[in-house]
């Protein structure tokens, strides 16, 4: 029986091996040197905020794996012999395997910061980096203040974590604006405005020169870059993007970029070795996405495809319409196609946008200037649909068509106020257009593409 | 803010220590016109109570509640006992007559129940002559100490948005202490509502005056529950109205289960009695409503006229018709979480426990055996009683009408909807007896599952595993389970509060009524990877 041998058991991992199971009944092994149970890693926020224990965050039930007939193994893989198909973990132990699937996801980045590695400084990606902070942060009496240092999901998140402790934050952003190389201004103002309402102390244009230690070793103060000003803190959360985690590989067979390289059926150099999720990087991009895509999503979709292929029905890596979500504090935000910020945008782009006078609600549509074709859409404290918006994006829909039939795309809870008159209203003053809203239809929500 | 919400905590502590301090306080006897007076009224015809309850009850000694029902309940005991020994003599003898006269000195009911009704007339003190005071020491101190302690929320909470801080770093309501003497409190109080009912008379004495005002009759101790029900339903609800008020879905829902509480399940039934009418509960449905059909119910109704009569048609319909009908069209969720007094409750005083319903699967399994074996038992209990009521006989395929009755009583209404029921909130969650034991929330189920225009959708793709939505589901739905498959839930144990989609921090779910067609939707593949399905199905 063929053996698959899976390194990572995070949702792309896993992902792979439960469809390898539906699809076959090869062996499988899932090896991590993270924590035994699949758990899932966005929710380790919520454990930190007392939200949820470390138990809810695992999907499946413990007796689930034994059930499926997947092996989990806790190691950490230090050598991998791609001509004997063996993998060495650095406990000693020998695994041989007929097809490796390499799902080990990311680490922190550190950008060679003097202190990065003193005690008290912590990413947010792993297990181990919750304990940490439970450690480090536990109460506002042991940490007196962390400072956060990089503007992105993480870093926002974390900040959000700590806050939920009543401990005081400051927050390093590099841009001028948060988030702003990937939102409209419009957003990231407003999210800007979120965070100080958060009492978290929002330090644009800044940078981090470095971290100073006490005579223990643990953090007792960072510098910034701009002003020399000394910040003194407890705990230094590093939250500034990710790397694929694949420092093991460095003196195998298998060819490695910044990411495992793949080609759109995930298979590296090596026959018989595969990557997936946060970890792999495409040769050539597909479409506008990048070559590494570090996010939940598309580490689910390639362990999808990846185990078709391994099922023997070789299926290229398609990811459809771009999507994704995220959530600021109270804000939700969810994203169909392609929204970029300003700073990245293309002339021939264009946005439509609305903001709701006082709450944090606003949406931007990118539309083509030209075809009026629609791109894609950035909503804010308002829910849409996801097969709408893909159903739009498959037919090339226009921004006129989807301003129309907006009622059809609203996901809000039922008796929420709804704002598709006034966007509605506002394109058409802009535009000189005059757009009537339709009504809500079952029909038109439940009709195929 | 701070300081508010702990001078409030302080207040509702006091008010509680007084509230159950009061069952202490007072005295307890009777002067002999009043227990010849209390005979005639019952119509007691034997000598032998009269004997024993004026050794016991007519005396100058202070007694408290205790030692007042001890000695009741001895004294009843002792007459039926005297008459007990007569039968058997009289049966030993083959006297038949005689034997046949001793049945009508035997004097039926609780022990509890007949102390209970003695010391309604025989209560003196400070609780019955100031319940004014004494109202606004217990309630209004709870109430005042409550809101204290609840409203701050509205600027320590923060902006509004879910706040779920610290749910699990709280003794209260992680299981810690505090949650285990909240269970202690709660079971207690239940135990003694049902069974020792004659212990809480000072309490019927406080509310006397609101009793009178609203139904001309005394309180009795289900008076007090029920008032007490609605107060503490109004005043979590506030809290509700304050956690949740980004969530228009939760504050029109929490606005709805309170009034159905207050004018149906509450006032309108005191109304009724006011009026010498019998009082029902216009929403409450058989078989949730066990005993609908009983033989005493029936007679009830028969003997009042049109109005009874409307009432027996208006129950049957409602089960029959309206709760299917509209189980159809909105899911149970129209019943269990907007109208429901059992709900209503959970859905307010039990909010801060919804978590720790058990998800997993075993707990499913025991679920479905246990609250369709309830429905069973709550059906043949009426099928066996509606034909004892019609043909006169006393049992059925082999059940004695009164044991069944009596037997559902104790367990399924006493222990399980109640001790069990609302006791273990704060360790086994606020829906216990919904999702365990509710016959009705079984029945409507059926309807949810196999009938209706109800689902929860799940959005695309968006799912993010994070388990949020399964951890605060107080039905023990595993709903991550379904959403990061991609797949809609319907299940028959939802009771539609909503809250899974209102922590959802992707906007992944939302409860809504929709087209039967793809209302269940298994999905192959997630959306958002266009592997080519038609490949991948023909593969297969």
């Amino acid at each position: 029986m063929e053996h698959i041998v899976i390194i990572g058991n995070g949702i792309s991992g896993v992902t792979a091996a439960r469809h390898i199971r539906k699809n076959s009944d090869k062996k499988i092994t899932i090896i991590s040197a993270e924590a035994k149970y699949f758990f899932s890693r966005t929710a380790l926020m919520y454990v930190y905020m007392g939200h949820m224990k470390f138990e809810h965050t695992q999907p499946y039930e413990n007796w689930f794996w034994k059930k499926n007939d997947i092996e989990l193994k806790e190691g950490f893989v230090g050598n991998i012999d791609t001509g004997k198909k063996n993998l060495e973990l650095t406990n000693g132990e020998n695994i041989s395997y007929d097809k490796l699937i390499i799902a080990t996801g990311s680490k922190p980045n550190k950008f060679g910061w003097p202190g990065q590695d003193l005690n008290g400084v912590i990413g947010m990606y792993h297990k181990q980096d919750l304990e940490k902070l439970e450690k480090y942060a536990p109460n506002k009496e042991t940490c007196n203040r962390a400072v956060i240092v990089g503007g992105g999901l993480i870093g926002i998140e974390l900040a959000e974590m700590l806050r939920s402790r009543d401990i005081p934050v400051t927050f390093l952003v590099r841009e001028s604006s948060f988030w702003n190389g990937v939102l409209p201004t419009q957003e990231s103002e407003m999210i800007n405005k979120h965070i100080k309402e958060h009492h978290i102390d929002l330090r644009l244009s800044t940078n981090l020169k470095e971290i100073k230690s006490d005579e223990f070793g643990q953090v007792k103060s960072i510098i910034i870059e701009e002003t020399g000003e000394e910040i003194f803190c407890n705990v230094v959360g590093l939250t500034a993007g990710v790397t694929p985690n694949i420092d093991f590989l460095k003196d195998s067979e298998i060819e490695i970029k910044r990411g495992v390289l793949v080609n759109r059926y995930l298979e590296t150099n090596i026959e018989g070795v595969y990557a997936i999720g946060d970890c792999a990087e495409q040769q050539q991009a597909i479409g506008l996405r990048r070559n590494i895509e570090a996010v939940w999503y598309t580490g689910r979709m390639m362990g999808e495809t990846l185990a078709q292929t391994i099922c023997g029905n070789r299926t290229a890596y398609k990811p459809g319409h771009w999507f994704n979500s995220a959530k600021f504090l109270d804000i939700e935000y969810q994203t169909y196609g392609w929204v970029f910020s300003e700073k990245s945008k293309k002339d021939t782009e264009q946005y439509f946008q609305w903001k709701h006078p006082k709450d944090n609600k606003c949406i931007t549509i990118s539309f083509d200037k030209n075809s009026h074709q629609f791109l894609g859409i950035n909503t804010f404290g308002i829910r849409m649909r996801h097969e709408i918006f893909d159903k739009w994006l498959t037919e090339n829909q226009s921004i006129e068509h989807v301003l129309e039939f907006l009622a059809d795309a609203n996901f809000d809870p039922e008796f929420y106020k709804l704002h598709e008159t006034e966007i509605v209203e506002k394109f058409n003053q802009e535009n000189n257009s005059n757009i009537t809203l339709k009504k809500k239809s079952w029909k038109r929500i439940f009709s195929k593409a | 803010m701070k300081a508010i919400k702990n001078t409030g905590l302080i207040i509702f502590l006091i008010g509680l220590t007084l509230f159950i301090g009061t069952i202490f306080t007072g005295t307890f006897s009777l002067s002999q016109s009043e227990l010849d007076n209390f005979i005639k009224e019952k119509g007691y015809k034997n000598t032998v109570i009269k004997e024993q309850l004026q050794k016991a009850i007519v005396t100058n000694e202070e007694l408290n509640i205790f030692e007042f029902s001890s000695r009741a309940r001895n004294a009843f005991e002792t007459s039926n006992n005297f008459y007990d020994n007569l039968i058997a003599k009289y049966d030993a003898e083959k006297n038949w007559d005689k034997k046949g006269e001793q049945y009508q000195y035997k004097i039926y009911g609780k022990p509890h129940s007949l102390s209970f009704t003695l010391a309604k007339k025989a209560g003196k003190g400070y609780a019955k002559d100031n319940p004014g005071l004494m109202w606004f020491l217990t309630f209004g101190l709870g109430i005042i100490g409550a809101l204290l302690f609840i409203v701050p929320n509205l600027i320590l909470l923060g902006k509004p948005g879910i706040k779920n801080d610290g749910i699990y770093l709280d003794s209260a309501t992680n299981r810690g202490w505090i949650a285990w003497l909240v269970l202690i409190y709660l079971v207690s109080f239940y135990l003694v509502l049902y069974f020792m009912p004659d212990y809480i008379v000072n309490w019927t004495f406080i509310l006397d005056p609101i009793s009178h005002f609203l139904s001309g009759g005394a309180a009795s101790q289900w008076f007090v529950y029920g008032f007490l029900y609605c107060t503490i339903m109004l005043t979590m609800g506030v809290r509700m109205y304050i956690k949740y008020r980004h969530n228009k879905y939760q504050i029109v829902r929490t606005t709805s289960v309170l009034f159905f509480q207050i004018v149906f399940a509450f006032l309108i039934p005191e109304i009724m009695s006011s009026l010498n009418m019998p009082g029902y509960d216009f929403k409450s449905a058989f078989p949730l409503d066990y005993d609908f059909f009983f033989e005493w119910n029936l007679e009830t109704l028969r003997n009042s006229g049109g109005i009874g009569i409307f009432i027996l048609v208006w129950g049957i319909i409602l089960t029959l018709v309206i709760v299917p009908v509209m189980v159809y069209f909105f899911g149970k969720r129209w019943y269990c979480s907007w109208v429901c007094g059992c709900g209503g409750l959970a859905e307010t005083l039990g909010d801060p426990y919804r978590q720790h319903s058990n998800k997993s699967l075993n707990a499913w399994k025991l679920e479905r055996w246990l609250i369709h074996s309830v429905l069973i038992f709550s059906l043949v209990m009426t099928m066996v009683t509606l034909y004892c009521y019609f043909s006169g006989a006393e049992s059925f395929i082999g059940i004695k009408s009164q044991w069944v009755k009596d037997t559902y009583s104790f367990l399924i209404g006493a222990w399980f909807a109640g001790v069990i029921g609302t006791g273990f909130y704060p360790i086994f969650g606020n829906r216990v007896w919904c999702r365990f034991g509710c016959p009705l929330a079984a029945y409507l189920g059926f309807v949810q599952r196999f009938k209706s225009r109800f689902r929860i959708t799940t959005n695309g793709g968006q799912c993010i595993s994070c388990g949020n939505c399964s951890t605060y589901c107080e039905q023990g739905i595993d709903v991550r389970a379904y959403a990061q498959k991609g797949e809609n839930i319907v299940r028959s144990s939802c009771v539609g509060c909503g809250i899974c989609s209102a922590v959802c921090p992707r906007g992944v779910l939302k409860l809504e009524n929709g087209p039967e067609d793809g209302r269940i939707n298994p999905t192959e593949i997630l959306l958002g990877n266009d592997v080519d399905l038609m490949d991948l199905v023909n593969n297969k």
